[in-house]
């Protein structure tokens, strides 16, 4: 299945920027279906985890009100060339996907 | 003498079980060993609620030293950009927070030593609101917020 997480890395010196996105509807369970008229239930990221070379650099907490398709970019110190950046993302009906990527 | 033998044995199988509790523990994905997602404080319906959930308190000191980028206006509200970063020392935890929102807390984020103090993401509202970021250190709570006009919005519901 393809990967729903698209991570880009740039080092600087020994900080790393990083850009995420990920493909999720990200829905507030408030919004009713324009064709059935029901409402179409809650389905939304609750966590993203991000870890370099095991450890954590990163936990976002997503509420509903986090567009779809959420994108997220953070940056931290202490990173090299050959790092392993992981991030892994669960939501509220435990579904979830991870994507690694080494920086450059 | 029989008490004492009777003693080890107890605590010989407390052991065990402890120890292959923890070696369950181990086998666990790291990246799965978060701080767990704060329900009540995304339930909550106001922002002093939410807040209260989140640091355990809604007295927050207003600093300078937050820079919050939101726009003026935004046409379409189930996309809002934010981007928070600071330069206050020690910071532990940066909230989104929009007052007018059903459930004002939007986003939080966990900042541990060696990441910095800065995110961009993007959120949804559901009308024209303040927008707070707020940055918890080891020193307390601090905040800034910045008005959004919402012309559509974006809650969907």
């Amino acid at each position: 299945m393809a990967s729903t997480i698209k991570i880009s890395a740039k080092l600087a010196s020994d900080v790393a920027d990083v850009k995420s996105l990920i493909k999720h509807p990200m829905e507030t369970g408030s919004r009713i279906d324009p064709d059935t008229g029901n409402t179409i239930p809650s389905n939304h990221i609750t966590q993203l985890i991000f870890t370099n070379n095991g450890k954590q650099v990163m936990v976002a907490n997503f509420s509903t009100a986090v567009s779809r398709n959420p994108f997220f970019g953070f940056s931290f110190e202490g990173a090299k060339a050959g790092d392993t950046l992981r991030l892994t993302w669960v939501d509220n009906n435990g579904a979830t996907d991870e994507l690694e990527t080494q920086l450059v | 003498m029989v008490d004492g033998a009777r003693n080890m044995q107890f605590t010989r199988r407390m052991m065990m079980q402890g120890g292959v509790a923890l070696a369950a523990l181990a086998i666990l994905p790291r990246t799965l060993l978060a701080a767990a997602w704060p329900k009540e404080t995304f339930a909550a319906t106001t922002a002093s609620q939410a807040l209260k959930a989140a640091l355990g308190t809604d007295v927050i000191t207003p600093s300078d030293r937050i820079d919050l980028k939101v726009p003026e206006i935004a046409e379409n509200g189930a996309v809002v950009p934010v981007s928070i970063k600071t330069s206050l020392e020690n910071v532990e935890s940066i909230s989104i927070v929009v007052k007018n929102n059903p459930r004002p807390m939007a986003a939080s984020f966990e900042i541990p030593p060696g990441t910095l103090p800065k995110i961009a993401s993007r959120i949804k509202m559901g009308e024209t609101s303040d927008v707070m970021a707020v940055i918890k250190t080891s020193n307390g709570v601090y905040s800034t917020a910045s008005q959004v006009k919402v012309t559509i919005g974006g809650c969907g519901g």
